[in-house]
């Protein structure tokens, strides 16, 4: 079904692709939290692929390649719909919110003793570990979509904060904001479901 | 003397831009003294490191190794 130009790599194989195409699935889902979007982009990035296996060095890994072209694609794919953003729904759970942050700071700001944050497990050995991958696609699946999306555009596809602000009609201080709130949600799930109970 | 509310914002404003001397300090001071936000930022540090490695595809799975 797939056609395969004379590729100098030879490696490049739709088989290959397709072992890989799940994980790309699911990273693209967590994005668009659209799963047709999440499938076209992905098969875009897939014929892309297939297009230019000549481009691909073998010197980064074949997965790591292809998350590349794939980032471009959801990258596109934000920049051409960032009309339709379901942003207009920024208030969103932010009162919940709001009671939870209370939660971790005294009414002077300071920690509260149980909130204090504590060490977490080596990172190294974290990464390298499918349970934590399973937690973090679980937290970040969790957070309410606008925070997501912003999130996301920032520390996955490497758009600054000025970049994300102007697409999305926010100002600076509000992406800033956001993007420290997800950061701290994400602490938080983070923290409960790998932070305290590793080995359990 | 910032709180422990104000230092998390800075720890997360600082990923963004780079921040004026007067609050470099400010935080400087406050994490010599407070475990709470040294471990909070860490964690900030790390949130950045593992979200770059599942962007590039690096989340283990059993098809992969590591790398």
């Amino acid at each position: 079904m797939v056609k395969i130009s004379p590729a100098s790599s030879a490696d490049v194989t739709a088989a290959a692709l397709l072992a890989i195409r799940k994980d790309m699935l699911r990273f693209a889902e967590l994005q668009l939290r659209d799963a047709h979007a999440a499938e076209d982009v992905v098969q875009d990035a897939v014929e892309a692929a297939l297009r230019s296996t000549s481009a691909f060095s073998g010197r980064a890994s074949l997965k790591t390649w292809v998350f590349a072209i794939l980032k471009n694609k959801i990258a596109d794919h934000l920049r051409q719909h960032k009309h339709t953003a379901p942003l207009s729904s920024l208030a969103g759970d932010e009162d919940e919110w709001g009671q939870k942050l209370e939660a971790l700071f005294n009414d002077k700001g300071f920690w509260r003793p149980e909130m204090r944050p504590a060490p977490w497990p080596d990172p190294e050995e974290s990464l390298s570990n499918q349970q934590f991958w399973r937690v973090f696609e679980a937290c970040l699946d969790h957070l309410p979509a606008h925070i997501a999306r912003i999130f996301m555009m920032r520390e996955f596809l490497g758009f600054d904060s000025a970049e994300i602000c102007e697409q999305l009609g926010l100002t600076l201080r509000n992406c800033h904001v956001i993007l420290h709130r997800a950061r701290v949600r994400l602490r938080g799930c983070l923290g409960e479901g790998w932070g305290q109970s590793r080995g359990s | 003397m910032l709180n422990c509310k104000e230092v998390t914002e800075l720890c997360s404003e600082e990923m963004e831009r780079k921040l004026p001397m007067r609050e470099r300090i400010f935080l400087r001071m406050h994490l010599a003294m407070c475990s709470g936000c040294r471990h909070f930022r860490s964690h900030m540090g790390f949130i950045r490191q593992a979200a770059r490695k599942y962007a590039e595809g690096g989340a283990a799975s059993d098809r992969d190794t590591k790398g």
